[in-house]
């Protein structure tokens, strides 16, 4: 016991000496984790539209306010010719264009019926949607206040409740998602240089001329980062909370516990990649190339996963960080306890011992 | 007649902080001469050496090498300077030949004498049938001897040695010197710093650096006599018993 | 004769002779591109719903099945009460609950309005808002069908007809979109990192020292290192436009010409950045991180997935300095809707000006003599 905290504590100095290192592994999640909350949105704001008002009667400029006065959309100019609509799209400058027909005013108050156009940059179907959906909105809205007479006498009116997000804060989608996705990536590539960094410079002698037992070996190479990790941690949740004003719902205990499984968990698949490697590039390549976007898509916090074909959902069941998207979206965003996350947890205590172990058979190989 | 300076310096500094690495410095070497800086580690032998390759800026002092100032000549130095470094000479992933080839190409050499050249190298080393095998793959003391034929490929004025035969086993020590001979009688200069104390008999002239000062500067045999000593190794002793820093 | 095509073979012969690296540069992209579009799906077509009836009545037993039948919907079960429903949503089965008040039509008839209460997980972000999008939209158009509106709406009175044109995506795929989106990411990923690892790698195993002592220029050395990267970006560019065309049918509206055009310049400014990287990291862990830090918010700030306009005007400023939110504009611009030269020259300025900021800070930076 006593030969195991000698290892682990060289494994620290080698670990804190590197300032430099130890800023940019620290800093960065940081400074991401403000970033992305505060920048990711899945709410539509200041689409870009061009408007072509043929019309210009006060009706015309009455729905043109409404508009303006909505933070959905932005007007980046008037015009007149349709060619001009064309070259904004072209040039990508709008998103949509409204076109008033000459007359509509007229159309509108004496003959009880008139009509516009709206043209949507399909390429994006998504957006174009929700274009589509805004700006009809608005124009019923218009129609609604303009002539209270055309209501509907019998009125159903859905009333929408967020839950667990009542500010309806649009960042609060991603936020744990990336930070699954952060610590997933940061905590692998951690390790995952450790054992072959020591095999690239040579001193792996030292590690095999060793008394120790390779697992305490894995394990004092995993220590530092552990602690590195949990630090790291506890700085995204400060962060989320005072920052981005994320509430932690649950119990924080169950998070951090939580957490700290799935940070050993990631710690685990880093030991594996570095005993299978041989250079420290190849390691960091399989890390930043290989997990990043897959993680990214199969965690589940950008597309959702019951949409995808059935393999893509079995490789989504692989990754660590997608049981750990869910726990942390219960247990921080939605104020559940254990009973309702046991089922995942024992599925990330499973993928740890899993990778453990073929990480010590193959360290044990490597060192013979 | 006097033999030409091809390195001059005169009170040499390279401070990092408050810490002297290289303490007003000055010496000269002349052409031809096998010119051995000693010291312990860390006495700021490589610094001093990496100032003279152009790798580093001195903080204070003047040094010529090769008749270019290391301030603000340092590209003409390189292009009529070798070097051979402690850490690392050649690229282990790639084949005897294409490493000649390389370091040749890149200090002009033409295509057709890197051919002639190289040819003679290997001849000489006896490394004809490797001559595609990785250089990763060759045991170290062949690795020097190769570092050494490469550094001087493009025969320059001067060649730089960093603790060229570290680790290497004292028969290959010895064929090693061999070779730093012939290059010296061909006309090469060799710089060379060592802390094997029997290598500075090799030598034509020594210095001995003490915590960054030149603490001896002379021929071995006029030291020897000048400290009443059997060998380097006593002079060094003698010299360096008082030093603050010792090396790790 | 200059020490370029010596230094050009050196590192030509480094590369091909790794293997594992190679296969990684050229086989982790294209496996990625193939694979992952596959699984990008934004398109909401099941979306969970529990409901709660508390009424029971004819009107209701109809909205409910105006909902299931709109296809777009999956009741994961029918509950007494409101708590009962909401475990669904905490279990993770349902995404809205869908609430219908006691005396919901006799209400309905009598006082002309009535309520219908949809609780929406706001965390399921995207699906759930698009959900109770289709759910609003289904209830409206449930009202407005109702016998009693129908016959009593005074008709001809302040309509607004709307036509609808969707230009340049006719079967509103979202593959159009996002997959030229993703090729350039993974093209970004591999070129920006593999320069900056490759360069620390010699800084970190002492390599670096030995081309300082010679005479090798600086732009000499940095071109050596970028004209073997450069051209495997573009085979590998070569081969997502290839994966593009022939596993997903995506054809180019443009000039494939003026893609190439983007996709050289565009390489030329990201193996700059990979060069600045390794410049001011001394091992591969740090350049690792570092580079992680901005494929980060390459990834996720740049227009990808989420709009960069929807984005505070920090954020924005923020996407607009990191070159590939112009490439993925411009790739998308060419390939949907066949803009050309004039329409894409301002991002071509753009693009150039960073490929000479970011390789003139690089070669600022690297210093022969420290």
């Amino acid at each position: 016991m006593q030969q195991l905290f000698v290892f682990i504590r060289k494994e620290f100095y080698h670990v804190f000496r590197d300032r430099r290192t130890l800023l940019v592994m620290f800093g960065l999640p940081a400074v991401q984790i403000l970033l992305f909350g505060f920048a990711m949105t899945s709410e539509m704001k200041n689409a870009r539209m061009v408007i072509s008002d043929n019309a210009r009667d006060v009706q015309s400029q009455q729905l043109i306010n409404k508009i303006k006065a909505s933070s959905y959309f932005t007007i980046s100019e008037a015009v007149t010719d349709y060619r001009d609509v064309e070259r904004a799209f072209k040039k990508d400058e709008v998103k949509c264009a409204l076109i008033f027909p000459a007359g509509f005013g007229n159309d509108l108050l004496n003959g009880g019926r008139a009509q516009v156009q709206i043209i949507t940059d399909g390429s994006d179907p998504n957006t174009a949607k929700t274009i589509i959906n805004y700006l009809t909105a608005i124009i019923t809205e218009y129609r609604q206040q303009q002539f209270p007479a055309a209501a509907l006498p019998y009125k159903i009116t859905p009333e929408i409740r967020m839950l667990y997000n009542e500010e309806g804060n649009g960042s609060l989608n991603f936020i744990p998602g990336v930070m699954a996705l952060i610590l997933m990536l940061v905590c692998t590539a951690l390790t995952s240089v450790s054992i072959v960094k020591e095999k690239e410079m040579g001193t792996m002698e030292v590690l095999l001329v060793s008394p120790f037992k390779p697992v305490l070996v894995l394990i004092s190479k995993a220590v530092p980062y552990l602690v590195l990790s949990f630090i790291n941690f506890t700085l995204i949740v400060l962060l989320s909370v005072f920052a981005l004003h994320v509430e932690i719902k649950g119990s924080i205990f169950l998070l951090f516990l939580e957490s700290t499984l799935f940070i050993i968990t990631c710690l685990s698949l880093g030991l594996l990649i570095s005993n299978t490697t041989s250079s420290q590039q190849t390691a960091l390549l399989i890390c930043m190339m290989g997990l990043m976007m897959p993680t990214m898509v199969f965690t589940g916090f950008m597309f959702p996963l019951e949409n995808m074909p059935w393999p893509f959902r079995v490789i989504s069941n692989i990754l660590p960080s997608r049981w750990y998207y869910i726990i942390i979206k219960a247990v921080m965003l939605k104020g559940l306890g254990f009973k309702y996350i046991w089922k995942e947890t024992l599925v990330l205590a499973g993928m740890t011992l899993v990778l453990l172990t073929i990480a010590l058979k193959k360290f044990k190989i490597r060192l013979q | 007649m006097t033999a030409e300076k091809v390195i001059t310096c005169k009170d040499l500094t390279k401070k990092f902080g408050d810490f002297y690495a290289v303490n007003r410095i000055s010496f000269d070497v002349a052409r031809g001469e096998i010119f051995g800086f000693l010291g312990a580690n860390g006495a700021g032998k490589t610094t001093a050496m990496r100032i003279l390759c152009g790798l580093s800026y001195p903080s204070s002092g003047e040094a010529t090498v090769a008749g270019f100032n290391v301030y603000k000549q340092q590209e003409s130095i390189k292009k009529n300077i070798g070097y051979m470094s402690q850490k690392f000479s050649l690229y282990e992933d790639l084949s005897i030949l294409e490493n000649i080839t390389f370091f040749g190409g890149v200090y002009g050499v033409s295509r057709k004498e890197i051919k002639t050249r190289s040819q003679d190298l290997l001849e000489r080393l006896g490394l004809q049938q490797q001559a595609k095998k990785m250089v990763g793959e060759l045991p170290l003391g062949w690795k020097q001897k190769l570092a050494f034929s490469v550094a001087i490929f493009h025969r320059p004025k001067i060649v730089f040695l960093d603790e060229p035969t570290g680790g290497v086993d004292p028969v290959t020590r010895r064929q090693f010197w061999d070779m730093i001979y012939g290059a010296a009688a061909s006309g090469i200069t060799i710089f060379v710093t060592t802390h094997y104390m029997d290598e500075a008999e090799y030598c034509n002239r020594i210095s001995i650096m003490v915590d960054g000062r030149v603490e001896a500067l002379d021929t071995p045999a006029n030291l020897k006599k000048q400290f009443s000593a059997a060998d380097m190794n006593e002079v060094f002793y003698q010299l360096a018993r008082g030093a603050r820093r010792s090396g790790e | 004769m200059s020490p370029l095509p010596f230094i050009l073979q050196k590192e030509f012969r480094q590369i091909f002779r790794d293997k594992t690296i190679l296969a990684m540069m050229f086989a982790l992209p294209i496996i990625q591109l193939i694979i992952l579009p596959l699984a990008m799906n934004f398109d909401v077509n099941s979306v969970n719903i529990a409901v709660v009836d508390h009424d029971h009545s004819a009107y209701s037993r109809q909205l409910i099945a105006k909902v299931l039948s709109s296809g777009y919907f999956n009741i994961t079960g029918s509950e007494p009460s409101y708590p009962r429903a909401l475990e669904h949503i905490e279990k993770g089965e349902a995404d809205i609950i869908m609430e219908i008040p006691t005396g919901f039509e006799r209400n309905l008839v009598r006082e002309g309005a009535q309520k219908i209460a949809l609780s929406v997980d706001a965390i399921n972000g995207t699906k759930a808002f698009i959900g109770s999008g289709y759910l609003n939209a289904i209830i409206k158009d449930f009202d407005e069908n109702l016998p009693l509106n129908v016959t009593a709406t005074a008709a001809g009175v302040g309509n607004i007809d709307i036509a609808y044109s969707n230009w340049y995506n006719p079967r509103a795929e979202s593959k159009y979109y996002l997959v030229p989106g993703i090729l350039v990411l993974l093209l970004t990923l591999i070129a920006g990192f593999i320069t900056a690892l490759n360069i620390v790698k010699e800084k970190e195993t002492g390599t670096i020292e030995q081309i300082n002592v010679t005479p090798i220029k600086k732009w000499e050395f940095i071109a050596g290192k970028l004209i073997p990267f450069w051209i495997i970006g573009m085979v590998v560019f070569t081969l997502g436009v290839l994966v593009c065309r022939f596993v997903y049918g995506i054809l180019p509206q443009g000039s494939v010409a003026l893609l190439y055009l983007f996709a050289a310049v565009y390489l030329v400014a990201l193996l700059g950045f990979g060069l600045l990287i390794s410049t001011f990291c001394d091992n591969q862990i740090q350049a690792m991180f570092v580079a992680f830090f901005f494929m980060m918010i390459f990834m996720l700030m740049s227009g990808l997935f989420t709009s960069v306009e929807s984005m505070p005007p920090w954020a924005r400023t923020i996407s607009n300095l990191a070159p590939i939110t112009h490439f993925i504009k411009v790739v998308r611009m060419i390939i949907l809707k066949g803009s050309g030269m004039a329409d894409t020259s301002s991002e071509l300025a753009y693009i150039c000006g960073f490929a000479v900021v970011l390789n003139a800070w690089a070669i600022w930076n690297y210093r022969k003599t420290s």
